[in-house]
């Protein structure tokens, strides 16, 4: 019997760009053991456990097994999961799935990354076709660089439209002590950082980082019981685009129009810029906190720069985007969807401390990565129907 | 509080080679490639849309396509940017020779981009829309290699 579903509980470590401290095992549990301190459970609680990375970052291809000593999933049932940058996303969506097909009442969803193990662009490379793709595609940012060209030559925005998001994202990030880059910058360090792929500085990029998270998923059975404000999770959707890089509508998430539009549908939200109340999105560099908002139909194509400007994006603004800082402060690779997912479910629940935005009823979480692949989930603060 | 020692294990200069098929319809384009320098994409019967890197199905009617097209070689820049950060390449193990430039070449008649390096002796003619055509390699072994690169000719 198909069952609604709620975020009773969320955790993370505080991640940082090395933690030579812990081995992945020992990263992963910080995560579970704040995970059901904040849902006041034990692991007798937990009926199965959904883990995820992206594989080829460690090199350790059977990580739900591996895994065990960290996650707790000491005979339960657990599943790996691993679709690229949207694992975490995936994750989450995969745990909405298992608690709402009333099988398990309780899942523990983790998704976790060491990306300091190992060389980010060269394993990201991996994830791409060896016959096509892979001769010039230089990892993450390349393929951004050539999204931000296409977005900048069809709608005029400029570098200094991007910066802007970058220094909203790492101001942001200053509320947030478990975000690994907490320095503000102002759009001129932005714009005289180092050029990494054009239009991209490094400031408008994401860095890589080691951090672990875990959420954990009741059915309404529980909910409400072990959670006096539980995250309701009104909808899931997912959507990629391409076989080939060269497939792309370039300078387009067409994938984010797809999601938003099925999700909204669903959920009965006509106005998104009015109904929602917060947006924890996947955003791994600053033009995509434009490009992505016009995708999700926020604003209309090519009106980003100037809502962004007018800081209604900002804390405080109609519609704040990524509280938490966002990727470009942080980015554990398999845990960034999660973490989206869990941030979006702490402004529902009220537990976003010093990024709260007041009485959110809506939040959107995202996730993103290869094939421009989006995944979306809508957070509520009432039951569904 | 003493500093902790932290132990890390390495692998070293280890190597590990793959060999990748690459299937009939990318046989069918390099050896095209190869032996007669010509592009070729496949037609969908039902849309019409021509994919290079050609494939079996057109994913968007999801119908089989036989129909072999040839085309550019010339095209323009679809989108691109210019690499100008040195990471590793997966496919050498050796830092990625940068600056390069990284093109979507949108070749006349094909729908869909193909990646390739783009010159960029000069930087101010690398725009999206520059008409573009590809430099052959002299030595063609039947990979994306037997273009060096796509040359700016407006």
């Amino acid at each position: 019997m198909a069952k609604r579903v709620a975020i009773v509980g969320t955790g993370q470590t505080f991640h940082k760009s090395h933690r030579p401290d812990v081995n992945g095992q020992e990263l992963i549990n910080e995560a579970v053991q704040r995970a059901l301190a904040d849902a006041n459970l034990t692991m007798k609680d937990i009926d199965a456990i959904l883990i995820g990375n992206m594989d080829h970052f460690e090199g350790i291809n059977y990580v739900d097994c591996w895994s065990v000593d960290g996650s707790g999933g000491v005979m339960k049932p657990v599943i790996k999961i691993t679709t690229g940058g949207t694992t975490g996303a995936s994750l989450a969506i995969g745990g909405y799935h298992m608690v709402g097909s009333g099988m398990f009442e309780k899942v523990l969803i983790i998704g976790w990354e060491k990306n300091s193990e190992s060389d980010t662009t060269g394993a990201i490379t991996t994830a791409f076709d060896p016959i096509w793709d892979r001769q010039v595609f230089a990892g993450a940012i390349s393929g951004l660089a050539a999204e931000a060209q296409a977005y900048m030559a069809r709608f005029g925005a400029s570098e200094r439209d991007g910066a802007r998001v970058s220094v909203r994202d790492r101001k942001h990030a200053m509320n947030n002590p478990h975000a690994q880059l907490r320095k503000e910058v102002s759009l001129e360090d932005v714009l005289a950082s180092p050029m990494l792929a054009d239009p991209i500085h490094l400031l408008d990029v994401c860095p890589r980082s080691d951090g672990a998270c875990a959420v954990i998923m009741a059915s309404e059975d529980s909910a409400e019981k072990i959670c006096p404000v539980p995250d309701w999770i009104w909808g899931t959707s997912a959507h990629n685009t391409y076989s080939y890089l060269g497939d792309g509508d370039w300078g387009r998430l067409t994938s984010m129009e797809q999601c938003a539009k099925e999700i909204f549908k669903k959920a009965g939200i006509k106005e998104p810029r009015k109904e929602l109340d917060v947006i924890e999105m996947y955003q791994p560099y600053s033009f995509a906190g434009l490009i992505w908002i016009e995708d999700m139909g926020i604003i209309g194509h090519g009106e980003a720069p100037k809502y962004v400007w007018d800081g209604n994006t900002d804390m405080g603004g109609e519609l704040p985007v990524n509280p938490s800082g966002g990727v470009i402060a942080c980015n554990p690779i398999g845990a960034t969807g999660l973490i989206r997912c869990a941030e979006a479910a702490m402004q529902v629940m009220g537990k976003a401390e010093g990024r709260q935005v007041p009485d959110v009823k809506f939040a959107v979480s995202t996730g993103f990565g290869g094939c421009m692949w989006t995944n979306m989930l809508l957070h509520g603060k009432r039951k569904p129907n | 509080m003493a500093e902790k020692e932290q132990l890390i294990i390495e692998s070293g200069d280890a190597a590990q080679p793959f060999k990748y098929a690459v299937g009939m319809h990318g046989s069918k384009f390099f050896t095209e490639t190869r032996d007669n320098m010509r592009l070729m994409g496949l037609k969908c019967p039902k849309c019409g849309k021509v994919y290079v890197p050609p494939r079996g199905v057109c994913g968007k009617c999801f119908v089989e396509m036989d129909d072999w097209v040839e085309v550019g070689p010339k095209g323009v820049i679809g989108t691109f940017t210019i690499l100008r950060f040195a990471f590793i390449d997966p496919e050498t193990g050796q830092q990625k020779p940068v600056p390069y430039g990284y093109g979507f070449i949108k070749l006349d008649g094909a729908d869909t981009l193909l990646q390739h390096y783009i010159d960029i002796k000069d930087e101010s003619k690398v725009k999206i829309g520059a008409r573009v055509e590809p430099v052959y390699a002299k030595e063609r072994k039947g990979n994306t290699r037997d273009i060096e690169y796509f040359r700016i000719i407006d």
